[in-house]
């Protein structure tokens, strides 16, 4: 397969970056994505030029380490794939790629197409978490009962990889469907109910400090979210909140 | 303000604010329905609501209020959203992930506004310069000839259905959104939001009717 990408190129993070074109060939469709990429920085190695940088870890879709806008979507036109999964099958011979970093102002360029996603952990951290002390009496999991429907959303919401798909598909840079997965995942479970109140409304707040747009349901963030993660979770956490503030 | 600076808590009174314009906008739709069919009823109704105490006094503010509040909401949420990516891409394809209506609430939204503008010019001030300035004698059968006599003008007809188009395509995404906002997704929400989107269009096309029936009935 023979494409031409289009891809941003920023030395540092206060350099202007701009877009710079590459012919490629040689491409099999069995490739993954990050692969084709490869391939792109191996040439460019050898040729003496700088290669592109781009976030990656495990390439089987579980870390949420790559990232990526092509062609104007996060991880890609497939869906339910995160970067690292996505074949080059699903393009053409001849095609042009368009590829970019996430864009947010809480996700700011730290080179070519690596973007910061520390505002994630610093959501994550503001109360992502149950104090439950397991070192050495860890119970039975089964101790408490939980009803299976509560038990498989919890564990849907869970499956949320922080890879950001969400905040970059958003026309509003919203990080609702983020923070509602990591909310709900404890929100859903008795273990979660303790802190229930100032989890949910520190987590926003950190939310908001860092630069996240407003969520006006476009519903975007659900359609590319490489897991699926559903808008039941953003009412979900809505209903939370609501509920958080009026106790005070 | 306090509670107004979470992102939550502005996208709910946003949700808020709406829907009480959506309930606001059946009653208006109702009332104007009427002219339709029976010019007395349609004068009772006016005169009514003209007059009403609670409703001048009481209900007339907060709608005033709910509208200002809920256009410089959208405002402010449209600046805020548009700083929250301050580079944008160079390719972004929204037709893939969403609807063109939910991504342009804000410029359906700019339209209602300048046809609210309008509407006030049109009935609303000349309503309170008669009543309250001119202090003319209440006259309770003057309405629906002022109505008809509007609907002369082919351009503010054209304006109004225009108007109307854009209204749908706001309530089109806004109404059912609503529910999402305030936290209500499950499956009877399911059910309402079919509701919603039979409404959005459903209200909008019924105020394209009347203006149309007195603009080609006189
Ligand atoms: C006066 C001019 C108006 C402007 C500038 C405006 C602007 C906006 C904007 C920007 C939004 C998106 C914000 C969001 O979804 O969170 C919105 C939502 C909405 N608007 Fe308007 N609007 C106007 C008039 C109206 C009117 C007349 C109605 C009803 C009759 C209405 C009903 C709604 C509803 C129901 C929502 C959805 C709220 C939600 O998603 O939770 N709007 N409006
Ligand atoms: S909700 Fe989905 S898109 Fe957003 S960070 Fe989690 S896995 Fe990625
Ligand atoms: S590299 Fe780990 S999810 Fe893609």
């Amino acid at each position: 397969m023979k494409l031409t990408l289009k891809i941003w190129r920023q030395e540092n993070a206060k350099a202007k970056g701009a877009m710079k074109t590459y012919p490629i060939d040689g491409i099999e469709g069995d490739m993954s994505f990050l692969e084709m990429l490869d391939v792109l920085n191996e040439e460019l190695i050898n040729k003496g030029e700088v290669p592109v940088e781009f976030d990656h870890d495990c390439r089987e879709g579980i870390c949420g380490s790559c990232s990526l806008q092509i062609n104007g979507e996060p991880h890609g036109p497939d869906r339910l794939v995160t970067t690292c999964q996505l074949h080059m099958r699903k393009f053409n011979d001849g095609d042009t790629i368009v590829i970019e970093p996430f864009r947010a102002t809480a996700f700011p360029v730290v080179t070519d197409l690596i973007v910061d996603r520390t505002a994630f952990d610093r959501i994550q951290h503001a109360g992502g978490y149950i104090s439950v002390n397991t070192s050495g009496n860890t119970i039975d999991a089964n101790s408490i009962p939980v009803n299976k429907h509560d038990a498989d959303d919890s564990f849907n919401a869970a499956t949320c990889i922080g890879c950001g798909a969400c905040v970059a598909a958003c026309k509003n840079a919203s990080a609702m469907l983020f923070t509602s997965a990591k909310v709900s995942q404890y929100a859903l479970l008795p273990q979660g109910q303790v802190e229930a109140v100032e989890r949910v409304e520190n987590m926003v707040r950190q939310m908001d400090l860092e630069g996240f747009g407003n969520c006006t349901n476009t519903g975007a963030c659900e359609i590319e979210c490489p897991k699926g993660i559903s808008l039941e979770n953003i009412a979900r956490m809505n209903r939370e909140y609501l509920s958080a503030t009026s106790k005070g | 303000m306090g509670i107004i600076s979470s992102s939550i808590a502005r996208k709910v009174a946003m949700a808020l604010s709406g829907l009480f314009l959506v309930l606001f906008l059946g009653q208006h739709f109702t009332i104007n329905l009427t002219s339709t069919f029976s010019p007395e009823t349609f004068n009772e109704f006016s005169h009514f609501m003209g007059t009403n105490f609670l409703v001048q006094a009481i209900l007339q503010p907060v709608l005033i209020f709910g509208v200002i509040f809920h256009f410089v909401m959208g405002f402010i949420l449209e600046i805020r959203n548009r700083s929250a990516r301050q580079i944008s891409y160079v390719s972004y394809k929204g037709s893939a992930n969403s609807s063109w209506v939910s991504r342009n609430m804000i410029y359906s939204g700019i339209v209602i506004l300048a046809f609210l503008g309008l509407h006030f010019y049109d009935f609303w001030f000349p309503e309170i310069a008669y009543k309250y300035i001119e202090g003319n004698p209440a006259d309770a059968t003057r309405y629906y000839g002022e109505l008809v006599e509007k609907f002369h003008s082919p351009v503010r007809t054209g304006l109004y259905v225009l108007s109307f188009i854009f209204l749908a395509l706001h309530l089109y995404h806004g109404f059912a959104s609503s529910f999402q906002s305030v936290g209500f997704n499950n499956k009877y929400a399911t059910a309402l939001k079919k509701f919603a989107k039979v409404y959005a269009i459903a209200i909008p096309a019924g105020f394209i009717f009347i203006a149309l029936f007195h603009h080609f009935n006189h």
